[in-house]
């Protein structure tokens, strides 16, 4: 345990609802945010086969506008931004100069010259730095809206007909990475259909005052269908079930996008230059060429769980490092993401083990994601 | 869930029951069952081992976390409880009952174990 000062965690809207529901709370990124409520299989599963219901108000929002608004965006970041039409999201990277990732985010496009950049908690503060600085010399604003959102999340298969009970907004008409603004639960909020768990969802951003209501009104219209509230701890696993990386494990500083098998989300063939491009572009040739490690799914054959941290080994020599690891709800058997060298990154390579504290556990080379829905 | 009063504990959370026949079963608290989360792996010492008071002889895996498993006494090893080995989550469901862990034949225990009472007081719980 760690016994150096810590500045005093930041509190969501929805504090004292978390505390009444007997939450575990945890620190992550400076906020004090729920880790469980109950169970955290039970929780995944849920979200799996019914509905959860998630308070992500933790994640950093910043907003966007002026007549070169997209202009910025496409030099600030690795995205196509200008080609984001009304109403649409995109999964993008900010990059440092020499490449490296400083981010992962989403930028939902709300009017023709207004953006919404959404953070992880952790990083919020640096896109903010690294956005107003690249700003110059851009007719743009940009405005720290970490303050003006919560964030309440219902993810599931039956979320749809949940969201459904309280708004009178166009869902059917939402597709997949887009949003509107609408009413829900009598509540202002901008829709969007997005999420961290590999199931359908929305994803509220609504006014802080508003949190409360807006949750209890999902927790009753969802309750019928099996909603639950769902801690962190059954996002985490979601969204390694579902391949999806994770910033500080999967995303670094010291990787590249291509170097994390996510290189589609930079776009060379756009307009202007943008920041890291030359970088990026050497990495891509080196990425095609001579891969250094590759993300790769593990599954355990034990029953031991693999950690961020703990050495890939094959044949007595360290080969990679695990990035993420948790037991699989759904698979019923511990997995892992983890950097390998290409040589025993195919999936189906034979030999491949994790050291945990001293045993090299057998596992199985997977191609990612573990675990895809049906639709 | 409050902590059976017929029980002595540890501060590594772990719970002894009454000496019978010279044997005492172990396991761990409810506190400290539910501040691990979800037990998804149980390594347990098997019969004939030597355990020690105070001395890890085994770890519990959850979702988030492995901890080593300590035991609250020093002795043999006369039981696992395979029931847990083969569905872990009964340390989460039942850590007074079903979930015991093993059983030692108690060759010496420490001195400070606590009462249930002063165990509530020590966990908060």
């Amino acid at each position: 345990m760690s016994t150096a000062p810590s500045p005093a965690p930041r509190h969501t809207a929805l504090d004292a609802l978390h505390r009444s529901l007997g939450a575990t709370m945890t620190d992550f990124a400076g906020w004090d945010m729920p880790l469980r409520y109950a169970s955290e299989r039970d929780e995944h599963n849920a979200v799996r086969t019914r509905a959860g219901l998630f308070d992500l108000s933790h994640m950093g929002e910043i907003t966007v506008t002026g007549p070169r608004a997209a202009d910025l965006l496409d030099y600030a970041l690795v995205g196509n931004i200008g080609t984001i039409g009304p109403g649409r999201a995109r999964y993008t990277m900010i990059c440092r100069e020499d490449g490296g990732i400083l981010d992962d985010l989403i930028v939902y496009r709300l009017g023709a010259s207004e953006y919404l950049v959404v953070a992880n908690a952790g990083n919020a503060q640096t896109v903010l730095d690294a956005l107003t600085g690249r700003a110059a010399g851009f007719d743009a604003t940009v405005r720290d809206d970490r303050d003006a959102y919560a964030l309440i999340a219902v993810q599931g298969p039956e979320s749809p007909g949940i969201l459904k009970s309280v708004t009178d907004a166009d869902l059917d008409g939402l597709k997949y990475y887009a949003g509107l603004p609408g009413t829900v639960a009598g509540v202002p909020a901008l829709i969007a259909r997005t999420g961290y768990t590999g199931e359908d969802g929305f994803e509220l951003f609504v006014a802080p005052e508003h949190a409360e209501r807006l949750w209890q009104a999902l927790t009753e219209a969802g309750a019928p269908a099996g909603l639950i509230p769902c801690g962190l701890s059954c996002r985490d696993t979601l969204r390694l079930e579902a391949g999806m990386p994770l910033y500080g494990h999967e995303l670094t500083t010291a990787l590249t996008p291509f170097d994390a098998g996510l290189g589609r989300v930079v776009k060379f063939e756009k307009e202007g230059d943008f920041v890291g491009r030359e970088a990026l572009l050497a990495a891509a040739g080196r990425a095609e060429s001579a891969p250094p490690r590759k993300l790769v799914g593990l599954v355990a054959e034990g029953r031991r769980v693999p950690r961020a941290g703990f050495q890939v080994v094959a044949a007595g020599e360290v080969v990679g490092e695990v990035t993420s690891g948790a037991p699989s709800p759904t698979l019923g058997r511990p997995i892992a993401m983890a950097y390998v060298d290409a040589a025993h990154a195919a999936p189906g390579t034979q030999g491949v083990g994790v050291d945990i504290r001293g045993t090299h556990e057998p596992y199985e080379v997977v191609a990612l994601p573990f675990y895809k829905r049906q639709k | 869930m409050s902590n059976p009063q017929q029980l002595r504990y540890s501060k590594e959370h772990e719970w002894l029951s009454a000496v019978e026949d010279g044997v005492a079963t172990i396991g761990i608290t409810a506190f400290a069952a539910n501040s691990l989360g979800d037990v998804v792996f149980a390594q347990l010492p098997e019969v004939g081992d030597t355990v020690t008071a105070g001395e890890t002889c085994g770890e519990l895996e959850s979702t988030k976390s492995v901890s080593d498993l300590y035991s609250p006494v020093t002795g043999e090893v006369t039981a696992a409880n395979q029931d847990v080995v083969d569905d872990p989550s009964l340390v989460n469901s039942a850590p007074f009952e079903g979930g015991w862990l093993f059983k030692v034949r108690v060759a010496d225990e420490p001195e400070d174990l606590l009462s249930a009472d002063e165990y509530t007081e020590f966990s908060g719980n």
